[in-house]
């Protein structure tokens, strides 16, 4: 065994998976990656299951250190820089650091989460088949917190196999999907339209609980109070100060506001990995769309390992590379084009 | 109970859930409906459903729209909501020791200047209701109880705790409450039990479940320091009566 050591790490960087499913309705969050798709991604690179344990990075930088052998890692998400003893390493690759070596990833650059999957991937106890951090409730394996500088997994020794980058559909554009619903008739034509035609934005007091969103008030038409009822990733709720909040993957499984529209599960991560401060509009699309585009998302993600290629062919311009990802995620999703995910490269 | 129930709304909570809502209210035929339907889902699941929330007067269904669609999972849904009810099962019955007052229930005195009594009467109220357990939610075991004697009906506070301890015995609106864990809250606090509802190497891990039956009876603070040091050991220190 090999030892992955937290040199260093900013706060909201914890250990991340598919999520706790199954015990919604004892009030146990579900928690997990907020990005799926970009957890899958690293996951794919190192050979392990899309949904399988690895670290999630808050927007600061983080730096890891090989010990006790080599170990092999690979990141996606938010794109950084990154380099191993001042090498620059590719995003969406895999690399290996030899005994001693050190990662470091810089701030993230557009986005807010980067994920570092790690061959084998991190071992803990699982809690209803899940490792993922939950800190209010004490939750997740090995560290149930966020990560701390000192900490360290004990992990697969590097097989050797190549090095691998993937080809990931090119970043999203366009406004961020919604359904209407569950509570839409707890608001008039007028505050719909509102929700539905205004620029929002991130608050920087946004957490993996839920992201506030700064924009016009929406008025409700009886009031804030609704008897508490369940909710799920990506509920638009909006309490009484008519701010609306997305909530996100700790989000409490049921909450007393009405809920005027919900993101679609094919845009939860991009939403995820909408800076704060940046503009961006939501679209209403009907039921057949949004599932439409949720069975293409979760096919995506069964064919990751399609669009895996050697590492030997990137083309070693990280800046260029770097700044392409960057484009995609901070400036596209004012856009009014449309986002579509693609089954295909 | 009527023989025909009118059909619950079926409600798109995005492409991978629907709320079946029977009431918009805390009703506890609706309730009731509620956790039947959950619990004829359970006996005969339906392919593509994943998980299901039950709540005071809905059923939150999650499924993969990858097996099922929101239209073909609603035909195969409205004929179960609609059944008549089943005869009710016996529900299993707790009894919840609570340490009322003083640190532990910071509100208890606020409350009973509130409602023009005195704290003793507080409790006596609080304790002396039979409540049943309609949903949890939020946070883990966090107990949502109905049942809340009438004159003990207030508003929440105007500005919620960001942090009401473990353990919270509380009650806002015409609601009441067990909570496990910290959390925010904006109930008024008359109390804690050393009751974990939640523990996560106990078995059970959760202690209540949706129907349950809930009564409190009070202890002193120093029987609750007991109580709470073996709870912490994994002991379940509510007493379940009903068996």
């Amino acid at each position: 065994m090999s030892r992955l050591v937290v040199a260093s790490i900013g706060p909201a960087s914890s250990v991340q998976d598919g999520g706790r499913h199954g015990a919604q309705r004892y009030g146990l969050t579900v928690s997990g990656a907020m990005d799926r798709l970009s957890l899958a991604a690293a996951n794919t690179l190192v050979g392990n299951d899309p949904f399988a344990a690895a670290v999630e990075i808050g927007p600061f930088g983080a730096t890891f250190t090989a010990k006790d052998g080599a170990v092999r890692v690979a990141i996606s998400g938010a794109p950084r820089n990154a380099d191993i003893g001042g090498k620059p390493v590719a995003m969406d690759t895999s690399v290996t650091l030899k005994d001693g070596e050190t990662l470091t990833l810089g701030f993230a650059r557009g986005g807010a989460f980067t994920y570092l999957a790690i061959e084998g991937a991190i071992k803990g106890e699982q809690v209803f088949g899940s490792l993922a951090v939950n800190a209010r409730a004490g939750l997740g394996s090995p560290y149930p917190r966020p990560l701390q500088a000192g900490d360290e997994f004990t992990v697969d020794a590097a097989s050797g196999a190549p090095e691998l980058r993937i080809e990931l559909p090119k970043p999203a554009r366009g406004p961020i999907r919604v359904l209407l619903g569950p509570q839409d008739d707890e608001f008039d034509d007028a505050n719909k339209a509102l929700f539905l035609d205004s620029e929002w934005k991130i608050s920087a007091t946004s957490d993996r609980m839920g992201y506030r969103l700064e924009g016009p008030a929406i008025k409700h038409l009886h009031g804030h109070n609704i008897v508490s009822d369940g909710t799920v990733n990506g509920s638009i709720q909006v309490p009484g100060n008519g701010a609306p909040i997305a909530l996100m993957m700790d989000r409490g499984t049921s909450g007393g506001y009405p809920k005027i529209a919900t993101v679609i599960t094919a845009d939860v991560g991009r939403l995820a990995q909408t800076s704060a401060g940046t503009a961006f509009r939501f679209r209403e699309v009907t039921m057949a769309e949004a599932q439409d585009e949720a069975r293409k998302f979760a096919q995506l993600i069964r064919n990751l390992p399609d669009r895996l290629r050697s590492s030997d062919t990137i083309a070693l311009n990280i800046e260029a590379l770097s700044d392409a990802n960057v484009a995609g995620y901070a400036v596209s999703a004012v856009d009014a084009g449309t986002w579509q995910v693609t089954a295909e490269p | 109970m009527a023989a025909t129930l009118p059909p619950p709304r079926l409600l798109p909570s995005g492409d991978s859930a629907v709320t079946v809502e029977f009431s918009r209210t805390i009703d506890d035929d609706a309730n009731q409906r509620v956790l039947a339907l959950d619990k004829a889902l359970a006996a005969s699941p339906i392919d593509g459903i994943t998980e299901t929330v039950p709540t005071y007067r809905s059923l939150l269904v999650h499924y993969d729209p990858g097996k099922i669609g929101f239209d073909a999972l609603g035909e195969k849904i409205l004929p179960i909501a609609t059944q008549p009810l089943p005869p009710a099962t016996k529900a299993r019955r707790w009894r919840i020791p609570v340490a009322y007052g003083g640190e532990h229930g910071i509100d208890l005195e606020d409350v009973a200047k509130a409602l023009n009594t005195t704290p003793d009467d507080i409790v006596a109220r609080h304790a002396g209701g039979d409540y049943k357990v309609a949903m949890i939610g939020f946070t883990p075991g966090w107990s949502y109880l109905s049942g809340l004697d009438k004159s003990l009906h207030m508003s929440r506070r105007q500005s919620p705790r960001v942090l009401t301890p473990a353990g919270t015995i509380s009650i806002g609106g015409i609601q009441a409450g067990i909570q496990c864990l910290a959390a925010p809250s904006g109930w008024h606090l008359l109390g804690r039990t050393p009751v974990r509802t939640y523990q996560l190497h106990r078995n059970p891990t959760f202690l209540t479940e949706p129907g349950d039956r809930v009564t409190f009876f009070a202890i002193d603070h120093k029987t609750f320091e007991e109580l709470d040091r073996a709870a912490e050991a994994g002991e379940i220190v509510a007493e379940r009566v009903d068996a």
